[in-house]
């Protein structure tokens, strides 16, 4: 492992949100090379030890990738680092997708990937070529919400709606893979999904509302 | 997060001789992309192991043995799992969230890294992180650390609760690397800090996990793992046991014991184990023998309750897998 001393006049600590983005990426490099010379440039990683010019694009290559989203081909060019969620978010503007804690920890970014209930945020999108992906957006047919939209309204399974999309993934899995069986199953199946609200026994109540009509 | 190069591989060749070369493998990513986005990790170039086929779950007589790709939540759902090594499916439930489960592969899981605060600080002294620079933990925030196996470098616990279960039932795991490949049991996978906590593992440079065997045994069916932690689900462990028993009228034939967030590795109890080899099934010669638990163990400031919890964790467990809970 390279040694990190660069790190510290940056003072960056815990990863804020969009960390991926090229121009963040351009401009901390341009901070290196401002801040620690040459030292510091000969502890980064290859690519990030070219010069950076301050209006050509981030050195690193893109990637051209293939995702069928919602039922939609589409084909773009993906940077390596970009995470499933930053590419939903940022790329195909599917903002209904959130970015809560970014470290895998809180549910927020849950989507589908062929049929599964991932994190987004923890997951390269370059990996998933080909993949079929199903989000929030994708869940209702026109007009007709899903069973599990309707009942999470019809049950009040939240109140601020932040963790909202990533639950209703989470839940339509918990429901497809067989484990909204009872009440304590939904708890102990939907607990990778945190509720800042709190608004638990109506996500449960929904759950297995749902379950049960489907 | 620094840029890297990415390349997915088709063969285990072309996997281990990039790997060999300094490239890292990447199979679920929850562990690497989490630290690589706080740059904590900074490989310059990721090899996608995903396609390799890795992902097998089967039994070979009485062992089961699990591709190295395998998801948590697979091998946790398989029916032979289930059959042959319960213990083993109920220490990966236990852990991590169902997405995660269905993303983290069965060798990111044993390489996963600590979950000590400091370690992802990167303007706090960590001599994992970066080696003589100190460490935050020993003077710091340390509930969570360990009481077995620490150093004046390092205490932070190894996370996984499957390792635990794996080391109890005594697995070994198959590599493969640059010179050809070599058997060795989970246990010896794992290092002690010592003065040089920033390497953690014994593998090789390039050397490619490929398979863990479970051997089946007389005490597989009759095994179970217990977390104690501060909520009920999605949380690591402050204190686990993974046992597994052999009985015989009302006695113990033969005893596995292994314990988890309470050492700088999964921990394998063999004293325990041996104190309760003959005895009866009870509450009274479970604790007598949980009690050499403690033998070694050295609290820091904060963490002086897992002193008490880890004993009672492993009579607990003993409890449940002995059906006297
Ligand atoms: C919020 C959160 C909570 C969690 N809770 C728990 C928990 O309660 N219990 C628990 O046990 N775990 C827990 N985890 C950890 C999780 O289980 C691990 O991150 C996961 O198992 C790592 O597997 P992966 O395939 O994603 O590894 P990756 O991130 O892909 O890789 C991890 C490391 O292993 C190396 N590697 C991967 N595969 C191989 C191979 N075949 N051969 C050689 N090297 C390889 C990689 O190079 C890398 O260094 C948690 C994680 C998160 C983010
Ligand atoms: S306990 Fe280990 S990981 Fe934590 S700060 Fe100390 S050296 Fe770093
Ligand atoms: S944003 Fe992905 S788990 Fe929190
Ligand atoms: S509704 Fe606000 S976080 Fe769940």
């Amino acid at each position: 492992m390279t040694k990190s001393n660069h790190d510290a006049p940056l003072g960056k600590g815990r990863s804020s949100s969009g960390d991926e983005e090229p121009q963040r990426g351009l401009s901390r490099r341009s901070i290196l090379q401002m801040a620690g010379g040459a030292a510091s440039l000969a502890a980064a990683p290859a690519a990030a030890a070219q010069p950076a010019s301050s209006d050509g694009p981030a050195t690193a290559p893109t990637t051209r990738i293939r995702l069928v989203v919602n039922g939609s081909a589409r084909e773009l060019e993906v940077d390596p680092r970009q995470s499933v969620l930053d590419v939903l978010r940022e790329t195909l503007d599917l903002t209904g997708t959130k970015k809560g804690c970014n470290q895998g920890a809180c549910g927020a970014c849950t989507v589908l990937i062929n049929g599964r209930r991932v994190t987004s945020c923890l997951t390269l999108a370059v990996m998933h070529d080909g993949a079929e992906i199903t989000t929030i957006e994708g869940l209702a047919r026109g007009d007709e919400l899903h069973p599990l939209q309707a009942a999470f309204i019809e049950h009040d399974g939240f109140q601020c709606g932040f963790c909202t999309p990533g639950q209703i993934m989470s839940g339509v899995a918990c429901i497809a893979e067989g484990h909204a069986t009872s009440p304590e199953q939904i708890q102990f199946w939907m607990s990778g999904n945190i509720c800042r609200c709190a608004a638990y026994p109506g996500i449960v109540a929904a759950v297995a509302d749902a379950a049960g009509r489907t | 997060m620094l840029p890297f190069s990415f390349e997915k591989v088709r063969t285990e060749q072309d996997a281990i001789r990039a790997a060999a070369a300094g490239a890292r493998y990447i199979a679920g990513g929850t562990t690497l992309i989490d630290l690589m986005r706080d740059e904590v990790e900074r490989p310059e170039r990721l090899v996608d192991i995903n396609a390799l086929p890795m992902t097998d779950i089967r039994a070979d007589g009485a062992d089961l043995v699990i591709g190295a790709l395998a998801r948590m939540s697979d091998v946790a759902a398989h029916p032979e799992t289930k059959r042959l090594q319960p213990l083993i499916a109920e220490s990966l439930i236990e852990g991590a969230s169902p997405q995660l489960r269905n993303m983290a592969s069965m060798g990111g899981n044993l390489l996963q890294r600590v979950r000590c605060p400091y370690f992802r600080m990167l303007d706090a002294a960590c001599n994992k992180r970066d080696p003589g620079s100190g460490c935050s933990a020993i003077d710091g925030l340390n509930a969570g650390h360990a009481i077995l196996g620490t150093s004046d470098h390092c205490v932070a616990t190894h996370p996984s609760d499957v390792a635990v279960a794996l080391v109890a039932l005594g697995a070994a795991m198959r590599v493969r690397g640059p010179n050809g490949e070599r058997t060795f049991p989970v246990e010896e996978l794992f290092r002690l800090p010592g003065d040089t906590p920033h390497l953690e593992h014994t593998l090789r440079p390039g050397e490619l996990i490929v398979e863990i065997r479970v051997p089946g045994g007389p005490y597989a069916r009759q095994a179970r793992y217990l977390k104690v932690r501060d909520r009920a689900s999605y949380e690591f462990a402050l204190v686990s046991a993974a046992v597994a028993l052999e009985l015989e009228g009302g006695s113990i034939r033969q005893a596995r014991v292994a314990v988890g967030g309470v050492g700088t590795r999964p921990w394998r109890m063999r004293a325990v184990e041996e104190a309760l080899r003959g005895k009866p099934v009870g509450r009274d010669a479970f604790a007598e023998a949980a009690h050499l638990a403690l033998e070694g163990t050295r609290p820091l400031s904060h963490n002086h309750y897992k002193v008490e919890l880890l004993p009672r964790t492993i009579v607990r467990a003993l409890e449940m897998a002995g059906g006297t809970a």
